[in-house]
C-alpha cells in the first residue's frame, strides 16, 4: 500500500519553536522579577522552620474560642452577602452595556470598559482603609468595599459570558418587533442565568476570605478577632478562626456546585 | 379571506433596491419585483447569492442602501422605533436554526411571538392576558405540539423546535412570513411536515409565505413562483407553470 502524501511541516512549526520561544521568555520574566524585586528563594529556605513552629501551635486549636467567633463569622458572611448581592446587582446593567454583542456603539462600550478597568485597579486594602475613615469602624465600611470589588469583578466576568450567548434567539425576537429590554428578558437572560449565578456564588466566596482581611482595617466582621489573636500571639484560636472560614467556603462551594447542577 | 383577492395586489414590492454591505459586498443589485398577496414564493439561488440579505430587507433587519421596498403600498425605510416595531408585528420569521430559547420552555417561547403586541413591562412581568395563553394551545395544537407546551425548549427534536417556531410566529397573526431555509437542517420525512405546515398556513389563512430554499425539488413542489438570484441579482422570475428543469440551470450558471 503506498503512503499516502503528508505535506511538509514548516521547520517553525516540526521543532516547537513557537511554544519554546515562550516558555523561555516566561521564565525569564520570572528571573528577572525576583531579582529586581529582591524576592529571594533561599530566605524562604532558611526561614521555613519558622513557618513549620507557627504550624505547630496551630495545631492545637483552642475550640472553645469557637463560641466567640460565631457572632463575628455571622456578620462576616452578611457583609459577603450584602457586597456581592450589591455589587453583582449594579454589574447586570454595565455589563450589558459593556458587551460587544449587544452594543454596536463603540464608544460607549469602550467608555464603560474603561470606567469598570478603573474600578478594578482599587485596591480593596486601599478602599476598605478609605471607607473605615469615612464611615467609622464597623461593617459599613467592609460592605461599601466589597460591593465595589464585586462590582469590578463581578461585571468583566459577566460581559464575557453575554458575549458567548446564541446571537439567533436574539434575531428571532427583534423580527416579532421586541424592544430592547423585552430582547434582553427574553433572548440574553435565560441563556446566561445559570453562569451569572455561578459567578455570583463564586465572587461571594471570594468576598468571604476577603473579609477576613478586610476586618483587620476595622472593617468589620471575623478578621477583627484574627487580628486581635495574631497580635495576642494566640494561635490556638488564630486556627479556629481559619478553620472556621475554610467551612464557610466549603459550604458555599457545595451550595455552588449543586446550585449550578440544578439550574443547567 | 386574503388568498381570494386578485393577484394584483401585492403585498410587497421592491422597487431598485440596491444593497451593499459595510465592507463592499453586493449583497442586492437593482432588485425589483412585486409579491401578490397570498402567494407562495420560493428563492433558490447558490450559496452567497444574497437569498437571505433579501428576506431580511422586508422586515428590516437589514437596511437597503438605495431604493424602495414597500408593504402595503407604503414605503418601509423611514420607519423607525414603534412604527418598525408595529411592522415587525405583523411578518413571521422562521429561521434555519429556529432560534428558540434553548433554556426556555416551548410555552415561553411560543408566548414570544406576542411581545410586539404588548407593553415592554408586561412582557417582562409575563402579563399576558387569558386569551393570549389560549392561543398558545391553539398554536400548538396546529403544529401538534401540545402535549410539549411545558417541556424545555432543547428537550425537542429538530424538527419540533421548527413546529414551535411556527407556532410563535402563528401567536403574531402575520400577513407575511419569511423563512430562511428553513428545512435545511431537517431529514427529508420532517422537512415535509415543515413544508407542508407553511403551505397549510398559506392556503388555509392566505398568509403570503416567502420561502429560501438549497433544495429545487423542494421549491418545485410547494412553490406557486420561482425567483432566482446569483450574485444579487434578479436572474430568474416564473409562475410555477412555467418552472423547467432547462431553464432554472440558468440560476446556477
Ligand atoms: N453582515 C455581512 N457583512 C458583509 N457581508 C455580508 C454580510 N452578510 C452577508 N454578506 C455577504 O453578502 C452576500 C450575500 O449573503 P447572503 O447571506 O444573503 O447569501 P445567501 O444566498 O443567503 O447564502 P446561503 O445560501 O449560504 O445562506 C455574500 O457574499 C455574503 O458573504
Ligand atoms: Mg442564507
Amino acid at each position: 500500500m503506498a503512503n499516502p502524501e503528508v505535506p511538509h511541516r514548516p521547520w517553525t512549526q516540526r521543532y516547537h519553536v513557537a511554544a519554546i520561544g515562550w516558555s523561555a521568555l516566561l521564565i525569564a520574566l520570572l528571573v528577572a522579577s525576583s531579582i529586581m524585586t529582591g524576592a529571594n528563594f533561599s530566605i524562604f529556605l532558611a526561614n521555613i522552620d519558622q513557618f513549620f513552629a507557627l504550624l505547630g501551635q496551630m495545631s492545637h486549636p483552642t475550640w472553645a474560642y469557637t463560641k466567640i467567633i460565631i457572632q463575628p463569622l455571622y456578620e462576616t458572611i452578611q457583609m459577603a452577602l450584602l457586597g456581592t448581592t450589591i455589587g453583582a446587582a449594579l454589574a447586570v446593567p454595565f455589563s450589558l452595556l459593556a458587551a460587544s454583542n449587544l452594543v454596536t456603539n463603540q464608544i460607549l462600550r469602550n467608555l464603560i470598559r474603561f470606567f469598570l478597568d478603573l474600578v478594578r485597579t482599587l485596591p480593596d486594602l486601599l478602599m476598605a482603609a478609605i471607607f473605615v475613615a469615612i464611615f467609622g469602624i464597623g461593617s459599613t465600611a467592609g460592605v461599601v468595599t466589597l460591593a465595589i470589588f464585586s462590582f469590578g469583578m463581578v461585571s468583566k466576568l459577566f460581559y464575557e459570558v453575554i458575549e458567548t450567548i446564541d446571537m439567533g434567539p436574539l434575531e428571532a425576537l427583534k423580527s416579532v418587533g421586541a424592544s430592547k429590554v423585552t430582547l434582553i428578558w427574553y433572548a440574553v437572560l435565560p441563556q446566561i442565568l445559570n453562569q451569572f449565578v455561578s459567578y455570583f456564588l463564586y465572587t461571594l466566596e471570594i468576598n468571604v476570605r476577603a473579609s477576613t482581611v478586610l476586618g483587620y482595617l476595622g472593617a468589620g466582621g471575623i478578621g477583627v478577632y484574627l487580628q486581635r489573636s495574631l497580635g495576642e500571639f494566640n494561635y490556638g484560636a488564630t486556627a479556629v478562626i481559619i478553620l472556621a472560614t475554610l467551612v464557610v467556603v466549603l459550604i458555599i462551594d457545595g451550595l455552588s456546585n449543586h446550585l449550578r447542577r440544578v439550574l443547567l | 379571506m386574503a388568498a381570494t383577492q386578485p393577484a394584483t395586489d401585492s403585498i410587497i414590492s421592491f422597487r431598485h433596491v440596491n444593497k451593499v454591505y459595510a465592507n463592499g459586498t453586493v449583497g442586492l443589485k437593482d432588485i425589483n419585483f412585486d409579491i401578490p398577496r397570498g402567494q407562495f414564493l420560493v428563492v433558490v439561488g447558490l450559496s452567497g447569492a444574497g437569498k437571505s440579505t433579501l428576506l431580511r430587507t422586508i422586515n428590516r433587519l437589514h437596511e437597503i442602501s438605495s431604493g424602495e421596498i414597500q408593504i402595503d403600498n407604503e414605503a418601509i425605510s423611514a420607519y423607525k422605533g414603534k412604527a418598525l416595531r408595529q411592522l415587525r408585528c405583523h411578518i413571521g420569521m422562521i429561521f434555519q436554526n429556529f432560534n428558540l430559547v434553548k433554556r426556555s420552555s416551548v410555552e415561553k417561547n411560543v408566548l414570544s411571538g406576542l411581545v410586539g403586541y404588548y407593553p415592554t413591562w408586561k412582557c417582562v412581568l409575563g402579563l399576558f392576558s387569558a386569551h393570549d395563553h389560549q392561543r398558545v394551545v391553539q398554536a400548538l395544537d396546529r403544529v401538534s405540539l401540545t402535549p410539549k407546551i411545558f417541556a424545555r425548549a432543547d428537550e425537542l427534536s429538530g424538527g419540533q423546535q421548527q413546529r414551535v417556531a411556527i407556532a410563535r410566529t402563528l401567536m403574531q397573526d402575520p400577513h407575511i412570513i419569511l423563512a430562511d431555509e428553513p428545512v435545511a437542517s431537517l431529514d427529508p420525512r420532517t422537512s415535509k411536515d415543515v413544508m407542508d405546515t407553511l403551505k397549510r398556513l398559506n392556503r388555509e389563512d392566505g398568509i403570503t409565505v416567502i420561502v429560501n430554499l438549497h433544495s429545487v425539488a423542494i421549491a418545485r413542489q410547494y412553490a406557486d413562483r420561482i425567483i432566482g438570484l446569483r450574485a444579487g441579482e434578479l436572474v430568474y422570475d416564473e409562475p410555477i407553470a412555467n418552472v423547467t428543469e432547462a431553464n432554472l440551470d440558468q440560476i446556477y450558471n
